[in-house]
């Protein structure tokens, strides 16, 4: 039983688990699953400045930063003690092929650690994907008025009309970045 | 309702605040009950959970996310197909049976409006989700997991957000 956790789960069962998320806050607390919100509650209860949007009651919130502080400590357990550290992750031959053009070699972890690394922090790359990468994350969720987690799931769950527009947007910029952006940044950026 | 007794931050808000607090955000807290913060721990639990599924199913992997958008893999398709599906039809029953929390609050469903902030911000967050290969939650994971790098990727998140607050008046809606 333990070995087989080990191995990388299944789409259906992950999926199915991460649905299941949905009904377990509600009835835990009737509470909406989400998490790019969190982001906004770290800036209201740390450094609201002077900015009205940030001036709300975040206290009553606070639950989606103990969900989120889970995620960090689940991830941890994930990683030291349910994954072979023997194992790698297969990659689409194709994907594997156009990350090889980019100078993406190193497939032995979930992440590219030849560009995710604190090396790469200070150089033209390091500002392209942490950087920039995140502010655009962060920028756009809220501006979306949620991300992955609170339109793409909770909102198309409950048959919301703009998360399913959110959604498609979310997935044409995804498309745009993967296929026109990223081949630009791998080719100036070296 | 003894738990009431430990309110330590109880505060009437007003219409208004309560406005505010909504504000391009869909996960809000409608609860009116007020418990104790260390209730809330039971939600760092369903965290912990979900943070270990966002591993073992490899969403937090940036691979992951490249060949979705490369077209190469049903993958993670599939995760948010089903993710879906399984909401759905859970929200469908607590709705139609009319659940309540362990509290015995009745559960309760707000509508989200449309605004254009869901096309141009999606957008936005889209182009994102490729560079950084995740969307919020996988971030906090990537993290979790070691990456230790991550913990810019987040802090530049939270300015995104703290940007997009100070100049939410300018833009288009």
């Amino acid at each position: 039983m333990f070995e087989l956790l080990k191995q990388p789960w299944h789409w259906a069962l992950s999926g199915t688990l991460i649905g299941l998320i949905v009904p377990l806050l509600l009835i835990l607390g009737n509470k909406k699953f989400g998490i790019s919100s969190s982001f906004r509650h770290i800036c209201a209860s740390c450094f609201p400045g002077n900015v009205k949007f940030f001036k709300y009651e975040w206290k009553k919130e606070i639950w989606n930063l103990f969900f989120v502080g889970g995620i960090i400590i689940g991830a941890f357990i994930a990683t030291v003690f349910l994954t072979d550290p023997a194992s790698s992750i297969s990659i689409a031959p194709e994907t594997v092929g156009i990350l090889n053009s980019y100078g993406i070699s190193d497939f032995s972890s979930l992440m590219p650690v030849q560009l995710f690394n604190w090396s790469n922090l200070f150089s033209m790359k390091g500002l392209v994907f942490f950087i920039m990468g995140g502010f655009l994350v962060g920028f756009g969720t809220r501006y979306a008025g949620g991300c992955t987690s609170g339109h793409s799931i909770m909102g198309l769950a409950n048959l919301q009309k703009a998360s399913l527009i959110a959604t498609i947007f979310f997935m044409a910029g995804g498309f745009f970045s993967t296929n026109i952006l990223i081949p630009l940044i791998f080719k100036y950026l070296q | 309702m003894t738990e009431t007794e430990f309110i330590e931050t109880k505060h009437i808000e007003t219409k208004e605040e309560i406005e505010l607090r909504h504000l391009d955000t869909l996960c809000t807290n409608e609860s009116q009950l007020v418990h104790p913060w260390w209730y809330n721990f039971k939600y760092t639990i369903v965290g912990i959970i979900f943070g270990i599924v966002f591993v073992k199913a490899e969403i937090i992997s940036w691979f992951r996310i490249q060949e979705m958008f490369q077209l190469t893999s049903f993958f993670m398709y599939g995760v948010i197909g089903t993710a879906v599906a399984v909401g759905a039809i859970s929200v469908f029953f607590v709705k139609k049976l009319k659940l309540r929390s362990i509290y015995g609050e009745v559960i309760t469903f707000e509508d989200k409006e449309f605004n254009k902030g869901q096309i141009f911000g999606a957008m936005i967050f889209g182009t994102g989700w490729a560079i950084t290969g995740a969307c919020p939650g996988p971030l906090f994971a990537q993290f979790g997991s070691g990456y230790s790098v991550i913990i810019i990727t987040i802090l530049s998140a939270i300015a995104g957000t703290w940007v997009y607050g100070k100049f939410r008046d300018r833009l288009p809606h």
